[in-house]
């Protein structure tokens, strides 16, 4: 306990006004990043959810070294493979280096499914830092190494593979590029929005508040989903994967930025009022600088929280609307477009792994909520 | 005292208009200030007293045009140049408040908790000039010892520091461009009472220091009878009583006041008192009585009181009071 103390930094500020102990005196000069991330710190499942976030988006930027296969890669005739085992033991005992046996392809005379065997005499051991498919690395680099692979001859489909044989797991990987970045964009775009036509409206007040008020609960008055599937449909289908890629982005963000003007106008609002924004106003600081110094610090944190809040959201709102044929298109993968694959029931019946996607659309959308919740807390470390 | 008087309010009125239904149509008025008149000569202080809601954080505020007056002037000289305060713009206001400046009540909303005490205490010098980092933070560590505070407090944020620091601090930021007038709106009310002498006291050295004009804010006679040369009581957005402080302590004219006065708590228990205590309520500044605003509480009230409204008449001089009954 002792020692606890001695190393555990306060995170509220009435217990580090409480004494003029020296230990303590780097919390007196401690900004309000400094008090945020101690007090984020503490909140273990935040700091697990960011950790499992920050592993996501890593391998959304090196997917084409993570992935086993590359995403031109397509064999039909291992089509509708199921998910390979990782084995350890064999007949001859157990092998501390994971292996997968050879795949076999059958099709059955009377209902012509294909079905998969392993073929036990064929053993290849999972190798790291693989030979495999040669690939442009970031577009840039000419590379064949992938974090995992087998020696040419064998499979080595973790997740099973679609109905033109490709590797569920490495399309996977590729699409998680698509599905995390769209939400980063459209909530920056929804910021950008939010944060000036919020200001214009808190600042200005008047006519303009009152338009821009009615104005956002007409546009929050439409369903989401229909509005969203209209305007993707009124996309051309002329344009390129990235222009898509782009106007589904601003799509998602047409009804996201309406919630973050609200908050930004109302705490411009109320922070107005806040003695140390009319010291600031009495002492002859501009209205510029009241608005820079004082009061867009004090809800950037709240911005940031919500921000965090509203990613998972536009994450769910590309897999819907990709899901639904109006989102993005394949070539371009995201994980909506793969579990677009899984829209029928013989599909799910027959081969359940095409819905994998979803796992990890669930587990994005969870750990950013509970990221947002810790971030949340943390948020105004000055609570009295 | 025969000098032109520093600041001059004359009929100061400042009214909120009530806004109601989905196109805010204007349903009413609050009359938080309703025509407030007093002059302030240089290195006085005026204590402003009255219960929440009569409007002096108000008076305060228009003054130092935080708000915008409904009407009336407000008279400032500087340079031997008056300027009307209550009408200037933005733009010739500017120049000016660096001549007047404003404690305020809350020790904790008044400070920015984002930047450090340097920052808090080097904002007015830094828009109002003085551009160079090391002649700020000299400035900036002289006043943090006139406050009574140590320099090395300057790198730390406002919650390293209790209620008392706090309002140093914030009484460090006012001083900082040498102001004339500060207006001290309620600067003890949030503190602890022990540490409400030494605030006090360090207003009073200040004052000395620095020729500084008062308008001290208050709700507590006892805390403006130590400090005001003068005392205006504030009853409803109107003044009721003013006088010098002497004066108005032994021989209140408003019955507002004597029973203000009378519920001034007296250190000695076994002294048994009469005391006038009022009955009723605030006056709602959105539905004033007819008449003497202060009828529906007085004990002495006659039947003009609740008609005819009484004149803020001089009834000895330099003693002013809004009663009928008042000689």
């Amino acid at each position: 306990m002792q020692n606890q103390t001695q190393t555990e930094i306060p995170s509220t500020p009435s217990s580090i006004i409480s004494d003029s102990n020296t230990d303590k005196t780097s919390s007196y000069t401690a900004s309000q990043w400094q008090l945020m991330w101690w007090k984020f710190r503490k909140h273990r499942i935040a700091v697990w959810s960011a950790t499992v976030l920050l592993v996501l988006y890593l391998a959304a930027v090196f997917c084409e070294f993570l992935a086993p296969y590359s995403l031109s890669f397509q064999d039909t005739s291992y089509n509708y493979a199921p998910p390979q085992r990782l084995h350890f033991t064999s007949e001859s005992g157990f092998h501390l280096w994971p292996f997968v046996y050879g795949l076999k392809g059958q099709r059955n005379p009377e209902t012509l499914q294909k079905s998969y065997q392993e073929d036990l005499t064929q053993k290849y051991p999972i190798r790291l830092l693989a030979k495999g498919q040669t690939y442009k690395f970031w577009g840039l680099f000419k590379m064949d190494r992938h974090l995992i692979g087998v020696d040419s001859g064998g499979t080595l489909f973790l997740l099973g593979t679609d109905s033109m044989g490709r590797d569920l797991l490495s399309r996977i990987i590729y699409g998680s590029r698509i599905s995390l970045t769209i939400g980063l964009l459209g909530v920056s775009l929804s910021f950008f929005l939010g944060l000036s036509i919020g200001a214009i409206s808190g600042y200005f007040g008047g006519w303009v508040d009152d338009l821009i008020q009615r104005m956002i609960e007409i546009l929050r008055s439409f369903p989401q989903i229909p509005l969203w599937l209209a305007l993707s449909a009124a996309l051309p289908s002329s344009w390129s994967a990235l222009q898509i890629y782009l106007g589904i982005t601003i799509v998602l963000s047409i009804i996201g930025w309406t919630g973050l003007a609200r908050q930004v106008r109302s705490k411009i609002l109320s922070l107005r009022e806040e003695d140390f924004a009319t010291a600031a106003l009495l002492v002859g600081a501009s209205q510029t600088r009241i608005m820079w110094h004082h009061l867009l610090p004090s809800f950037m944190s709240h911005i940031i929280v919500s921000l965090t809040l509203a990613i998972p959201a536009m994450i769910i709102g590309e897999t819907s609307l990709s899901f639904l044929g109006l989102g993005l298109r394949p070539p371009i993968t995201s994980w909506g477009v793969l579990l677009k694959e899984a829209q029928n029931m013989r599909t799910i019946a027959f081969y359940p792994w095409l819905l994998s996607p979803a796992v990890f659309v669930i587990l994005t959308v969870l750990v950013f909520n509970f990221m947002g919740d810790g971030l949340r807390d943390a948020a105004d470390p000055y609570e009295r | 005292m025969n000098k032109e008087p520093l600041l001059q309010v004359k009929n100061l009125k400042k009214h909120f208009p009530v806004k109601r239904g989905f196109f805010n149509q204007v349903v009413g008025q609050i009359r938080a200030v309703d025509g407030i008149s007093f002059d302030l000569h240089q290195g006085e202080c005026l204590g402003l007293v009255g219960e929440s809601g009569s409007g002096k954080t108000t008076v305060g505020r228009t003054i130092l045009r935080a708000l915008s007056p409904t009407d009336g002037q407000v008279l400032f000289r500087s340079d031997d140049q008056s300027y009307d305060l209550a009408t200037a713009t933005e733009d010739t206001l500017r120049p000016l408040r660096k001549h007047m400046q404003m404690i305020f009540q809350d020790p904790y909303s008044s400070l920015n908790p984002r930047m450090t005490v340097f920052d808090i205490i080097g904002e007015p010098l830094l828009v109002n000039g003085v551009s160079d980092r090391s002649e700020r933070e000299q400035r900036v560590q002289e006043l943090i010892i006139q406050v009574g505070l140590k320099p090395e407090h300057i790198r730390r944020y406002p919650h390293a520091f209790s209620g008392g620091q706090r309002q140093r601090i914030g009484i460090a930021r006012a001083l900082a461009l040498h102001p004339k007038l500060i207006v001290a709106d309620e600067p003890v009310s949030a503190l602890d009472v022990s540490v409400q002498a030494q605030v006090l006291n360090l207003l009073q050295e200040l004052q000395s220091t620095f020729q500084l004009t008062y308008l001290f804010i208050a709700h507590d006679l006892n805390v403006v009878g130590h400090i005001s040369d003068r005392i205006a009581v504030m009853y409803a957005g109107k003044l009721v009583e003013l006088g010098t402080t002497d004066e108005l302590f032994r021989q209140p004219k408003h019955p507002y006041t004597e029973a203000l006065l009378a519920a001034v708590p007296v250190p000695e228990p076994r002294k048994s008192r009469n005391r006038a205590l009022l009955s009723g309520e605030v006056a709602d500044p959105a539905n004033l009585p007819s008449g003497c605003v202060f009828h529906p509480r007085c004990p002495y009230v006659e039947d003009r009181c609740k008609t005819e409204v009484p004149k803020f008449r001089e009834i000895a001089t330099g003693h002013l009071a809004r009663c009928h009954l008042a000689e």
